[in-house]
């Protein structure tokens, strides 16, 4: 047999449409199949949603990076052992284990206006990366509006809900959850933030506030932070987070969370 | 009643139905989280000794969600065809398993049957079936369903464009139908997932989708999936709705955290046929599905999650449906764990609905924190292919850049069509060949048409 010719895949004509849409739009094909190039971008990008899942908070940097704000800082973890259980078990991402508990009783601190509580979920990537720069901004236009700050929580193997169980022992006004999400192909380590008014066991989901997508390339934290503390400002005012505060926003930028696929 | 199952020396017992059958069912993270699997593997298969000598009639007298608390229960028990039952109503569970594999079950017998059959009873008769025996038997189960064209007939595969966008823009969603078209996707439908719920906005997608329609005479039909409320509304200001969409689960309760109850599900469908939109046929509603949903909104009542979906097709059942699509690995690792379960769940879902008489499609996904990848979407993908499903979704390169999670792609559908000589349905393939998009051998052709597309979806 004569020396068979290589495949050149054939283009789309519509290549020019992709300036429309980050979606993966004109491919195109040999056969009827996905070129090789395209083939391996895709499995890429996955591999890094899957090693971002897979991730772990880098405590000793985070301790010193969130120091900025001179706010003592504490290291808790659920009761989701590793991340398998983690991923299998939401509720368990939910609860404070033993010495975690015990730990922040007997921190005795004082009921403050807001607790920062920082959860790796399903991206510690997107923590390690990103949660000091929102922190520090967070807690600058905080103090500026006068309010305090109770103790920074760092939660390992943390889910949504933890706040509720951290908000029963330290009792402030309201928590900010800043929390890795949901890896997509586009983005493996954006933030949510989460607002809960007075965070406490037994809350459900709708009664907080979501901004999602916190990342240089997304929502950039200095623009998350002002809406974050727009927020704030409204829970404080109305004395509630949740549905009915989404009701009054004008901005379109609110969504009451959805715990179920997100973290 | 209490059912029991002995093995060696040690009996096992099941305190209902329910449990048994929870028992009884595969392996699956989703019931383990709701504390109703079955504790070691030999009590798994003891509960499946048992369920395979409950009679079929058990399940028409021991409800597993209580008749006075739950109207999917009512609806399953007052909707039960008995003439169609009664060929089969002295049937055991197990029976019933060898029957369907046997040379008696033919694609008709089967068509006639299904209104006899509860969902329960096929829940539990895929509890009892390997996944070969899943696949063989849907084969045999053909529900062809009609709008403005045909879908669900033997030897055709059509698929569910959804050119999703994250912020909805216009010309970023014409793209990827334009994209979808071209490689010969769309049969089932087009079918955006709005970004978000506001009527405006939907409306706005609704007349685009129809203008293109119109302008290049294509037998398709459409779909923005807002709440079901929403296009109600729409439907009222005689926006060009064509099916209507509603996520639907298995229990009243689970129904109700999606904010919608039979009722409601009704007067849509009655507003939809009041449109008169199908020229062929009025099959127009559109539902989504999925194991776990009825655990993740606490409304599954004890009932394992597979119970629970099955029961959501006799919801979908009622209202006959254009398109049911069960959206597999969307939910998450904690109901569906890795590909294996995923795949299981997949052909669960297809051959119960299919059995139903239901026209199942489905969504063959995952998402990244679920122990799964392209690999096992080709897995599923081919089997389901193999089963005669009838739709599959088709994503640009099977990456959604608004739901953020993986599914099926246009290549992937092609792929699907040459390896098992499936065709598209009959009226959009003439269209692809009147179009010169393919040939009729379902190669691609090359031609200069994106351009008129695009006009045609962005009129200046």
């Amino acid at each position: 047999m004569n020396d068979l010719k290589k495949i050149e895949t054939k283009p789309d004509e519509w290549e020019a449409l992709k300036a429309f849409t980050n979606a993966r739009i004109a491919l195109g094909r040999t056969g009827v199949s996905v070129p090789l190039k395209e083939s391996l971008q895709f499995k890429l990008a996955h591999a890094h949603a899957k090693d971002a899942v897979y991730s772990h908070l880098q405590v000793d940097e985070l301790l010193t990076s969130l120091s900025s704000t001179s706010l003592p800082i504490h290291y808790v973890k659920s009761q989701a052992s590793n991340r398998d259980i983690y991923l299998q078990r939401p509720d368990l991402g939910r609860l404070l284990d033993e010495s975690s508990t015990n730990q922040i009783q007997q921190l005795g601190s004082p009921p403050a206006d807001i607790s920062i509580i920082v959860a790796d979920g399903l991206s510690a990537t997107a923590i390690n990366k990103n949660a000091a720069e929102v922190v520090d901004l967070l807690v600058r236009k905080g103090r500026q509006a006068g309010y305090s700050f109770a103790p920074i929580m760092l939660v390992e193997q943390g889910r949504v809900a933890i706040t509720d169980a951290i908000g029963g022992l330290l009792r402030p006004r309201l928590a900010v959850m800043l929390i890795g999400e949901r890896p997509g192909l586009s983005s493996f380590d954006s933030i949510g933030a989460y607002i809960t008014y007075a965070p406490q066991p037994g809350l459900t989901d709708e009664r907080r506030n979501c901004i999602s997508n916190i990342r240089e390339q997304g929502l950039p934290p200095v623009m998350a932070v002002d809406k974050l503390m727009y927020l704030i400002d409204s829970a404080f005012r109305l004395q509630l987070t949740g549905v009915a505060l989404k009701d009054n926003d004008e901005g379109g930028f609110l969504a009451t969370s959805t715990p179920d696929s997100g973290p | 009643m209490a059912y029991q199952c002995t093995i060696g020396s040690f009996t096992y017992r099941f305190e209902d139905l329910k449990e048994l059958l929870a028992k009884a069912s595969p392996l699956r993270s989703g019931d383990v989280l709701a504390g109703l699997a079955a504790e070691s593997y030999e009590e798994r298969v003891a509960a499946q000794i048992a369920l395979a000598d409950v009679s079929l009639t058990t399940f028409l007298n021991e409800a597993v969600i209580p008749y006075e608390t739950d109207d999917v229960t009512r609806l399953i028990i007052d909707t039960h065809n008995k003439a169609a039952f009664t060929p089969i109503s002295h049937f055991t569970v197990g029976e019933l398993r060898d029957w369907l594999l046997g040379d008696d079950a033919t694609t008709s017998t089967l068509q006639q049957l299904a209104t006899g059959l509860t969902p329960e009873m096929v829940a539990a008769v895929s509890k009892l079936m390997r996944n070969q025996d899943l696949i063989l038997v849907a084969k045999k189960c053909e529900v062809v369903t009609r709008f403005r064209n045909t879908v669900g007939l033997q030897g055709h595969l059509s698929v569910r464009l959804q050119p999703n966008h994250p912020t909805d823009d216009a010309k970023g969603i014409a793209a990827s139908i334009i994209d979808g078209l071209l490689y010969g996707s769309g049969d089932a439908m087009i079918g955006i997932n709005p970004a978000t719920d506001r009527p405006a906005a939907t409306s706005r997608l609704l007349y685009m989708l129809d203008g293109l329609r119109e302008r290049f005479a294509m037998p398709i039909q459409s779909c923005v999936l807002s709440h079901i409320t929403t296009t109600l509304q729409l439907v009222e200001q005689h926006v060009p709705v064509d099916l209507i969409f509603q996520s639907i689960a298995g229990t009243q309760q689970a129904n109700a955290s999606f904010g919608i109850n039979l009722a409601l599900l009704q007067e849509a469908h009655e507003a939809g046929l009041s449109l008169k939109r199908g020229t062929i046929g009025n099959n127009l509603m559109y539902f989504e599905t999925g194991q776990g949903s009825a655990l993740s909104s606490g409304a599954n009542h004890h009932v394992d999650q597979q119970t629970c979906e099955a029961r959501a097709y006799a919801v979908a059942r009622q209202y006959n449906p254009f398109l049911v699509n069960s959206v597999v690995g969307f939910i998450g690792p904690e109901y569906l764990f890795d590909g294996k379960q995923i795949i299981r769940a997949g052909l669960e879902d297809h051959f119960c609905g299919k059995l139903m008489g239901l026209p199942m499609g489905m969504d063959i996904c995952y998402t990244n924190h679920a122990q799964a990848d392209q690999d096992d979407m080709d897995t599923l993908l081919t089997l389901l292919g193999v089963a005669g499903i009838n739709f599959i979704m088709g994503i640009p390169g099977a990456d959604d850049i608004m739901l953020n999670y993986q599914s099926t792609s246009f290549h992937d559908a092609l792929y699907l069509r040459r390896i098992l000589g499936l065709r598209p349905a009959p009226e959009f393939e003439e269209w692809l060949l009147r179009q010169g998009i393919m040939d009729s051998t379902g190669n691609r052709l090359s031609d200069g048409l994106q351009n008129k597309f695009f006009a045609a979806l962005l009129p200046a």
